[in-house]
């Protein structure tokens, strides 16, 4: 049994311009001290689909279906009063914008210490030298001094480390990061990655990160899921992800990120943008985009299979990568053509490093 | 045929992608009947969603109802003539209808008109005769309330408007520019405030004098005051957009910029607030009129009304006060209903949500 | 500042030189009134926050020039300075060859139809309240362009050039997504046909793929229309890919420029070779060193003397005369500034304070003997609170270059450098004693 396992999860909003069909029969799992990484455009899904396991959606969301497993208890069978022991004690949240996760009225070490309290029965004392602790572990230099420091008073990095630092004054077991380096600038950005790598390796905590950044997730996540229009087109380890990946919004994902050292003028993007999540395409929601769709895409709608047998994918039970494609059924008449050629691999025989797409009938 | 795991590298862009051919999209027919459709499927602006808001909320729009009927009321109350300075068209009616069954100055409605004597100066409760009954010179108290809303509404209206002529321009300056003529108007502003409203216009009055512009202008006197502070706050925070850099970028004037970009992106609080208002002029009016320094004792300003008849409940005639007192109750109201509906309308929080454009 | 030796005129090396190039920028310097509280303005104690610090740079016709750096190092303000949206503190402008911060206002409003700007906030930087068409529309406004019909025509093809469809010029900014948004910001900037065009992260607030599309656009319309940008943005990948050229900023002054490929080739300054190590790779079996940068950007208030990076250079030169490990310098000059600013709090140590300052501010305890007498020595002072007497013994006898000249400009191999490592006068960690430390 996993750490976290997700089973059909199915978050919608009921607003005023339709049914905002968030996430689709979302499946994944997390393992003890894993990184879990999400990735996706902006309205994939991933924020509501974090803010689910935490039982943060509010009105007019409801978590339509589905079980959110965390260490074998499904939390949405909980009372509010259990869940709340939940966060913060198991499952810490943080945020993309660190100065509106603290509050602006409190000294930061008070907020880190009233954490403590909250959660590890503390006194006062005790808990201002856990805390303490806590913001030095962090890296925040002059911890003690710094403890009685207002919130304005951080730099945009400092405070998402004081946030970390809040996140584990209590030692979750699962740390959800959404997006928590968007808003730094990469010099910052390397130093909070790097903290987060360190914390998870010392307490053993795992990771659902979530990003649009396929840099930070190549350095930092063991296995992906990438999501798009609510639902999950692609979860692989991160090595077959960007060295083989199955499925076309992957490829024009990756394609499209500018690479340094890669010199051509253009890149090659993907065309349009994601649909608003009421009015999805028919059949494969990505054929409006998709340089390979046919006749067939705008019909049947692909399901998350293994890419390697066919067979109806299970995220929570495997490991092998899946992916929501028609190819991957053997619906596609012409294939998916696209290479990934990795430079400096096995160049002496010739192009054998590249990839074909094309992976399931040929 | 999974793929060879590439070696460990120190060299950046090694992983190359080809074949993935976007223009394929461009040039085929589409697969589906499926578009991308924009958000919002008419061309619609802020303006006209605010409008659609405020139309859904009941008591916003039955307290406009009020006011669009007393209004009316107030309008149709007597005939209107034209002034008799005006040169070729004095004396004439623009305004035939006359709701109010005799003139607010009639005195003696229920003893038919004989000339006042001490005798027959008596108040009338309310009858099939008179509704609202009669005040002390006898006068038919429903037609003083309802042509009482010429005075009082009027007065709250203009003296709004006119705040506002003063306040939008003085704080749209001091916010745009600010610097020492920020620092100038505000601390005038602030020295305003320092002042208790009805000593002002207590001041204001007792230099002046009384009567209707007079008035008007006491309570023009604070009554810029909130707007010159909002707009100037408001343009503060707008100015820092990017559309206004843009703007300057392409070399519009100062004053386009005010107009085009900076006001109508300014003005929502100050209209909120400005409705509200209306209702605080109505009733600073009336409580100006209670102490005697309104409109001449004489007018049938609702407060002036309630001011001369101070003593009646204790007398017993109770309809005097209550029904001048109904009727700015009413007004004040029915100004708040549609201000609160003005102001949800203008929120955004009652915006749609879910754009999934921006991270 | 140091001016000994050859003073290489900035960026004048891979442009013509002899031919006047769009944009010259020479010494520009903004400076910005710091928030003052009351009482330091009413005693004249007023601060000034150095945002842009004497910067030069050239951009040819169709060039991109890159301009990078973390944020609140200056970029915007330059752009906006460089289109007079702010008046510069000192330098010029050159446009065509005219210094344009000398202009009249009525002369500036003309030579807004030749340079434009595009934001990085998609939706601040339309006005909600105009249609499509009154937003594009607006320059021809202001400038009386063409009769109403020709106008609409114009509009029409601007947005289908910037890929948006014609029909939508009378829908308001909120019905559109981000990427489309900023289609129709770069639309309003070509309405006036411009020949430069500052873009102030034109791409950070997008996803992905659009971003990638708004890049191709931008790249296509400079094909088509010979347009040059000055184009900011933090992530130095985007930059590489659109750039000709690329200056890296740090705090208000410019570290290095070059072409992506001097760039990227060491030796590099040791500030873009930090910021570059920071870049994440897509590509989990890349093993790049990653340089991991002490603390942040310093305030702009009260910046660092000499070389504004040696509060945080990991290749700070060690002081002439000792043998001192680069960790070891490096632990000890952050002490060292922390001693400047008086930043050590007394009371949070017990015991042996000058033994407890090692340990909290890691210390290496293989310092060289000689270095380690003078630091006892100045933490022997500290620990009595007499901040003033340790900094001056520090300053005095662990002198490095970094700290007290300002580098210079100056060309190598690849692209032009300011940094004393480049410098064969202060290599060895000489400092040379005319130059007097500028006040803290
Ligand atoms: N409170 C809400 N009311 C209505 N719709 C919502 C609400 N919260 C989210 N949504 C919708 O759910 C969809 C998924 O949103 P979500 O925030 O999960 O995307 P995301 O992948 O996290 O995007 P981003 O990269 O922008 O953070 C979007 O279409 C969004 O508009
Ligand atoms: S199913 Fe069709 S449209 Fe969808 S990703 Fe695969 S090829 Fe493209
Ligand atoms: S001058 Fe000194 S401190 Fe500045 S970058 Fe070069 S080595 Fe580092
Ligand atoms: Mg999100």
């Amino acid at each position: 049994m996993a750490l976290l396992e997700v089973e059909d999860l199915t978050v919608r909003f009921y607003t005023e311009d339709g049914v905002v069909k968030a996430t689709n029969n979302l499946s994944y799992r997390i393992e003890a001290g894993e990184h879990f990484g999400v990735v996706g455009e902006s309205g994939a899904g991933k924020s509501v689909s974090s803010l689910a396991i935490m039982r943060l959606i509010e009105d007019p969301g409801v978590i339509e279906s589905g079980e959110i497993r965390f260490k074998g208890q499904n939390l949405l069978e909980l009372s509010a009063e259990e869940m709340r022991t939940i966060r913060g004690n198991e499952i810490a949240m943080i945020f993309q914008d660190a100065e509106t996760a603290l509050n602006p009225a409190y000294t930061v070490g008070e907020q880190i210490a009233e954490a403590v309290r909250h959660h590890m029965d503390l006194d006062d004392a005790a808990a201002r030298d856990r805390a303490i602790e806590m913001l030095d572990s962090v890296g925040i230099p002059d911890a003690a001094e710094r403890y009685s420091d207002y919130p304005h008073q951080f730099s945009g990095g400092m405070q998402q480390r004081a946030v970390i630092a809040m996140a584990l004054s209590c030692d979750p077991d699962l740390i959800i990061a959404d997006e928590p380096t968007t808003a730094l600038d990469v010099t910052i950005e390397a130093q909070i990655l790097e903290l987060l790598e360190e914390v998870s390796e010392t307490f053993d905590t795992a990771i659902q990160l979530i990003t649009h950044d396929l840099g930070v997730v190549a350095e930092f996540c063991d296995r992906v899921m990438v999501m798009y229009a609510g639902h999950p087109v692609e979860i692989a380890a991160v090595d077959d992800l960007y060295y083989n990946p199955q499925h076309p919004y992957t490829v024009g994902l990756m394609s499209s990120i500018p690479r340094i050292g890669d010199t051509r003028d253009r890149l090659q993007t993907i065309p349009g943008r994601m649909p608003d999540l009421i009015e999805n395409p028919p059949g494969c929601n990505f054929h409006p985009r998709c340089p390979y769709a046919e006749d067939v895409c705008a019909r049947r709608e692909p399901p998350l299979v293994n890419v390697e047998t066919g067979d109806p994918a299970d995220p929570i039970n495997s490991d092998s990568q899946s992916a929501a494609c028609l190819e991957h059924t053997g619906d596609l008449l012409e294939g998916l053509d696209y290479q990934v050629t990795v430079r400096g691999t096995d160049e002496s025989t010739g192009d054998a490093a590249s990839t074909d797409g094309g992976v399931s009938d040929e | 045929m999974a793929p060879t795991t590439p070696e460990r590298t120190t060299e950046r862009g090694r992983i190359r992608i080809s074949g993935f051919d976007p223009d394929v999209v461009a040039s085929r027919e589409p697969l589906s009947s499926w578009t991308p459709e924009l958000e919002a499927t008419e061309g619609k602006g802020r303006l006209e969603y605010a409008w659609e808001r405020f139309k859904r909320n009941r008591l916003a729009l039955f307290g406009t109802g009020v006011i669009v009927f007393m209004v009316l009321l107030a309008v149709f109350a007597r005939p209107i003539e034209l002034p008799d300075s005006l040169p070729v068209l004095a004396g004439q009616v623009i305004q035939p209808f006359s709701l109010a069954p005799v003139s607010p100055g009639t005195q003696d409605l229920i003893n038919a008109h004989n000339p006042p004597t001490l005798e027959n100066l008596a108040a009338w409760p309310p009858s099939p005769l008179g509704i609202f009954g009669t005040d002390w010179a006898g006068r038919d108290l429903f037609s003083r309330v309802i042509y009482g809303g010429r005075w009082s509404l009027s007065i709250g209206f203009i003296a709004v408007a006119v705040a506002l002529f003063i306040g939008i321009p003085l704080g749209s300056i001091a916010g745009y520019y600010g610097g020492k003529i920020d620092e100038a108007i505000m601390r005038v502003v602030d020295m305003l405030y320092a002042f208790p409203f009805i000593v002002l216009a207590i001041a204001v009055i007792a230099i002046l004098g009384r009567g209707y512009w007079e008035l008007v202008l006491a309570l023009v006197a604070v009554g810029w005051l909130p707007y010159a502070r909002i707009i100037r706050g408001e343009i503060l925070s707008v100015k820092e957009n990017e559309y206004v850099a843009a703007a300057k970028a392409l070399g519009a004037t100062d004053r386009m910029i005010i107009i085009r970009h900076i006001l109508p992106n300014a003005m929502a609080p100050v209209i909120v607030q400005a409705t509200l208002s209306v209702g605080t002029i109505v009733l600073a009016a009336a409580a100006l009129g209670f102490i005697g320094l309104g409109l001449s004792p004489a007018s049938a300003e609702w407060g002036v009304m309630l001011n001369v008849e101070q003593d009646s409940i204790a007398r017993g005639r109770w309809w005097a006060g209550v029904f001048p007192g109904l009727a700015i109750f009413t007004f004040v109201m029915a100004i708040n209903l549609l201000g609160d509906g003005v102001r949800d309308a203008f929120d955004p929080q009652g915006d749609r949500t879910g754009s999934g454009g921006m991270r | 500042m140091s001016q000994q030796g050859t003073l290489h005129r900035p960026m004048g090396v891979s442009l013509m030189s002899s031919k006047e190039p769009l944009l010259r920028v020479e010494g520009l310097k903004k400076y910005y009134e710091a928030e003052n509280d009351f009482l330091s303005q009413l005693l004249g104690r007023s601060k000034t926050v150095k945002a842009v610090d004497g910067v030069s740079l050239e951009i040819g016709e169709g060039e991109t020039f890159g301009l990078v750096g973390e944020s609140g190092c200056g970029k915007s303000t330059i752009g906006r300075t460089i289109l007079q949206l702010e008046e510069p503190t000192a330098g010029s402008v050159y446009f065509r060859g005219q210094d344009i911060t000398k202009l009249s206002s009525e002369e500036l409003r003309n030579l807004r139809t030749e340079m434009q700007v595009i934001f990085q906030n998609p939706h601040s930087s339309l006005n909600p309240r105009l249609t499509v068409n009154d937003i594009i529309g607006e320059a021809f406004e202001i400038h009386d362009i063409g009769t109403e019909s020709e106008r609409d025509t114009r509009i029409k093809e601007l947005l289908e050039r910037v890929g948006l469809n014609a029909s939508h010029a009378n829908r308001y900014p909120h019905e559109f997504s981000g990427g489309q948004l900023q289609r129709i910001g770069i639309a309003r900037a070509l309405a006036v046909d411009p020949d430069f065009i500052v873009c102030d992260e034109p791409v950070s607030a997008l996803d992905v793929s659009v971003q990638a599309q708004i890049l191709n656009l931008l790249e296509d319309l400079q094909a088509e229309f010979g347009i040059s940008y000055l184009f900011i943005a933090h992530d130095l990948s985007v930059v590489e890919h659109i750039a000709d050229r690329i200056a890296v900023m740090y705090l208000g002054e410019i570290a290095e420029y070059g072409t992506p490929e001097e760039l990227f080739t060491p030796p590099q300054h040791p500030y873009t070779e930090a910021l570059l190590s920071a870049i994440p790779e897509a590509d989990p079996r890349w093993d790049g060193n990653r340089i991991i940068l002490e603390g942040t950007v310093p305030s702009p208030i009260n910046p660092p003397s000499g070389c504004k990076f040696h509060t945080r250079c990991p290749k700070v030169i060690p002081p002439a005369g000792y043998a001192l490990e680069q960790d070891e310098w490096r632990a000890i000059l952050s002490l060292r500034t922390r001693i400047d600013n008086g930043n050590i709090p007394l009371d949070q140590f017990s015991g042996d304070i000058a033994t407890a300052i090692r340990e909290e501010y890691d210390i290496p305890d293989t310092i060289p003997a000689d270095v380690d007498r003078i630091l006892s020595e100045a933490l022997e002072a500290v620990a009595v609170d007499d901040f003033e007497r340790a900094s001056s013994m520090l300053d005095k006898e662990l002198e490095t270059p970094c700290a007290v000249h300002n580098p210079a400009i100056r060309s190598t191999a690849n692209g032009q450098v300011a940094c004393h490592l480049f410098d064969d006068r202060y290599a060895d960690g000489t400092v040379y004693p005319e130059t007097t430390r500028e006040a803290n």
